[in-house]
C-alpha cells in the first residue's frame, strides 16, 4: 500500500508535466468527470457539506482497518479536486489520515480552491474526512 | 457621447493584469471601481485634514466637519431630498435597512403585515424577518414571473389595511430588472403603508428623485457608485425619521446626558452615533460629483448599448440561457450554460482574467424559483467596453469547451 506521502508526491509529479493552467484544469475536469459517484443512498442531507458556491457529499466506510471515502459535488472542478483528495486519503489507516496535511495542493497550483473564503465546501470536506478518521480511530482502539 | 477611452484612464485598477491577462472587470454590481479623482480625495483627507468632526474647535476639525457636511449636502442635492437632515450617513445599504427595521419594532403590532418582493437581496429580507419575530408581524411576498419581473396584480392583492411596510429593491441585483417602484409606492400609500426602496443597484445607473417618487425611505451604498466601501445613506422623510427611535446609542447622537435621563440630538445626528467614516463620506460626495460630471443620461445610454451587445453576443453561444429577460433592465446579464455549474464557469473565467460573480448573489429565493444553484453574472459599468465583452464571450466559449 502506498503511503499518503507517496501518493502526494506522485500527484505533484503528474502535475509538473502540465505547461499551463489550461492543461491543469482540463486534467482536473476530466478527473471530476471520472470520479466514481457516491451511491445514491448516501447522497443525503446528512452527508451534504454546503458551500456558498458548490455542494459536496461525503460518505465513509471502515474496511478492516482502513477508511474508504466516496464523494460527489454539483460542480465539476470541485469534483476534480475531490477526486485528488480521495486518491490521497481513501484506503488509508485513520491514524495516517489524521497525521497527513494538504500542503501538496499548493505545489500543484490549486491552493486557491482550498481557501476558506472560496466557499466551495472543500475546506469543510477535509475537516469532515478528519472527523471520520477520529471517529474510526476511536472505534479501532 | 461618452468617451470611454478617456474615462478608463481615470481608473488605475483597469490597467492591471490578473493571472497574466489584462483584467476584464464585470463584477460592477458587487462593487464598482474607484477613479483617481476619488482616490485623490481620500489621500488628501489623510494627508491634510484628518480630524474628528462636530466637536473640535481647532482648524483641522472644522475643516473636516465642513467637508463632511458639504458631502451630506451633495447627497441631498443629488437625490433631491427636501432637507439635508433627511440624509442619514450610514455604513451602507445593509445598515440603513437595519436602522429602519429596528426603528419599526415599536411601531408594529401582532398581525400587521410587511410586504417584500421575491427579487430581494438577503439584506432586504432578513432584517424584516427579524422584525417580524420581534413584533409578531407577518411577512408577505410579491411573486415574480419567468422574465424576473414582479407581478403587480399579485401585489395589489397583498395590500390591505393591515399592510404597514412595503420593501422592494429599485433594481434587482441578481437579474437587473428595474421594478415599477412609482406604482408600488403609490399603491402602498393608498393603504397608508410606508415604503422603503433599496437603491443599491439603481444609483450607479440613474438618479432617483426622492421627492418626485414620494418615497418614505430610500437607501443605497457609496461603493456601488465609484465611492468607497463602508459608506452609504438612508434618506427618510422628516416625519418618519422623527418617529423612529435612535438605532445606536453613543457620542454624537445625544443632546444632554445624565445618569437620570438622556435626551437625544435632532436629525440627522440622532442616527449617527459615534465617529463616522469621515473620509469615506467625503469620498462619497466626490464620487457623486465624478459621476455627475460624466452625466447619468450618458452613462445610462452607453450601458444600455453594452447590455444589448452583450446579450446578443452571449445568446449566440448554444446552450446559454439568460435569467432576467425583462425589457426593463440595467446592464446585468445573469446566465448559465446548460448542464454546467456556474462555479466552474466563474473559476475558468478568472483564470482568463475575467472577473464575474457566480453563485446565488445573496438572492436564494429567486434562484430557488428558477430551480438553479446560482448563475454567472456579468455586470457592466460605464468604463467597460464592447471589446471586453468580446473577451468574455470568447472566455465563455472556451470554458464551455473545457467543461463539456
Amino acid at each position: 500500500m502506498q503511503t499518503i506521502k507517496e501518493i502526494q508526491e506522485e500527484i505533484i509529479d503528474e502535475f509538473s508535466m502540465f505547461e499551463d493552467w489550461e492543461e491543469r484544469y482540463q486534467y482536473m475536469i476530466d478527473l471530476g468527470k471520472d470520479l466514481p459517484l457516491i451511491e445514491a443512498q448516501y447522497k443525503t442531507e446528512d452527508n451534504i457539506i454546503k458551500g456558498c458556491q458548490s455542494k459536496v457529499w461525503v460518505h465513509a466506510e471502515l474496511n478492516n482497518d482502513t477508511i474508504a471515502f466516496t464523494a460527489d459535488s454539483d460542480a465539476i472542478i470541485t469534483k476534480g479536486i475531490i477526486a485528488i483528495l480521495i486518491r490521497v486519503f481513501s484506503n488509508q489507516h485513520p491514524s495516517a489520515i489524521l497525521e497527513a496535511n494538504t500542503d501538496f495542493i499548493d505545489a500543484i497550483g490549486l491552493k486557491e480552491h482550498l481557501s476558506p473564503t472560496r466557499a466551495n465546501g472543500l475546506v469543510s470536506m477535509i475537516k469532515q474526512l478528519k472527523m471520520y478518521a477520529i471517529a474510526y480511530q476511536t472505534q479501532l482502539n | 457621447m461618452l468617451k470611454v477611452d478617456h474615462i478608463r484612464k481615470d481608473f488605475p485598477i483597469l490597467s492591471r493584469q490578473v493571472n497574466g491577462k489584462p483584467l476584464v472587470y464585470f463584477d460592477n454590481a458587487a462593487t464598482s471601481q474607484t477613479p483617481q479623482q476619488v482616490i485623490d480625495v481620500i489621500v488628501d483627507y489623510y494627508s491634510n485634514y484628518n480630524a474628528n468632526i462636530h466637536r473640535g474647535v481647532h482648524t483641522l476639525s472644522q475643516e473636516a466637519t465642513d467637508k463632511y457636511e458639504e458631502a451630506r449636502n451633495t447627497v441631498q442635492r443629488h437625490f433631491n431630498a427636501k432637507h439635508n437632515y433627511e440624509i442619514i450617513l450610514t455604513a451602507g445599504t445593509t445598515e440603513s435597512i437595519n436602522l429602519v427595521a429596528y426603528g419599526f419594532t415599536t411601531l408594529l403590532s401582532k398581525g400587521d403585515e410587511i410586504i417584500v418582493s421575491a427579487l430581494e437581496h438577503h439584506s432586504n429580507i432578513v432584517p424584516w424577518q427579524m422584525l417580524c419575530e420581534r413584533t409578531g408581524a407577518i411577512l408577505k411576498v410579491i411573486p415574480a414571473n419567468l422574465d424576473g419581473e414582479l407581478i403587480m396584480n399579485a401585489y395589489d392583492d397583498l395590500l390591505s389595511d393591515r399592510t404597514k411596510l412595503v420593501l422592494v429593491n429599485h433594481i434587482s441585483n441578481a437579474l437587473g430588472t428595474i421594478n415599477p417602484i412609482e406604482y408600488i409606492i403609490k399603491k402602498a400609500h393608498d393603504f397608508g403603508a410606508a415604503v422603503l426602496i433599496d437603491g443599491a443597484q439603481a444609483c450607479p445607473h440613474l438618479i432617483p428623485d426622492v421627492q418626485a417618487l414620494d418615497v418614505d425611505f430610500y437607501v443605497t451604498s457609496a461603493h456601488k457608485m465609484c465611492g468607497p466601501t463602508g459608506v452609504g445613506m438612508l434618506y427618510g422623510k422628516e416625519e418618519w425619521l422623527t418617529k423612529l427611535p435612535p438605532y445606536q446609542g453613543g457620542g454624537e447622537m445625544i443632546d444632554q446626558v445624565s445618569f437620570e435621563k438622556t435626551t437625544y440630538a435632532g436629525l440627522p445626528h440622532k442616527f449617527e452615533a459615534g465617529t463616522p467614516n469621515i473620509c469615506g463620506v467625503i469620498a462619497f460626495g466626490a464620487a457623486i460629483d465624478y459621476m455627475n460630471a460624466i452625466g447619468f443620461s450618458e452613462i445610462a445610454e452607453y450601458e444600455h448599448e453594452l447590455l444589448d451587445y452583450g446579450t446578443k453576443k452571449l445568446l449566440e453561444i448554444e446552450g446559454l440561457k439568460i435569467y432576467g429577460t425583462s425589457k426593463n433592465k440595467t446592464s446585468v446579464i445573469s446566465f448559465n450554460l446548460e448542464g454546467i455549474h456556474p462555479y466552474d464557469v466563474g473559476t475558468l473565467l478568472d483564470k482568463m482574467g475575467i472577473a464575474v460573480r457566480t453563485g446565488h448573489h445573496c438572492t436564494q429565493p429567486i434562484m430557488d424559483f428558477f430551480k438553479i444553484p446560482g448563475t454567472v453574472r456579468a455586470s457592466f459599468a460605464f468604463y467597460n467596453t464592447k471589446s471586453e465583452i468580446d473577451v468574455l464571450v470568447e472566455g465563455v466559449k472556451k470554458a464551455k469547451m473545457m467543461l463539456m
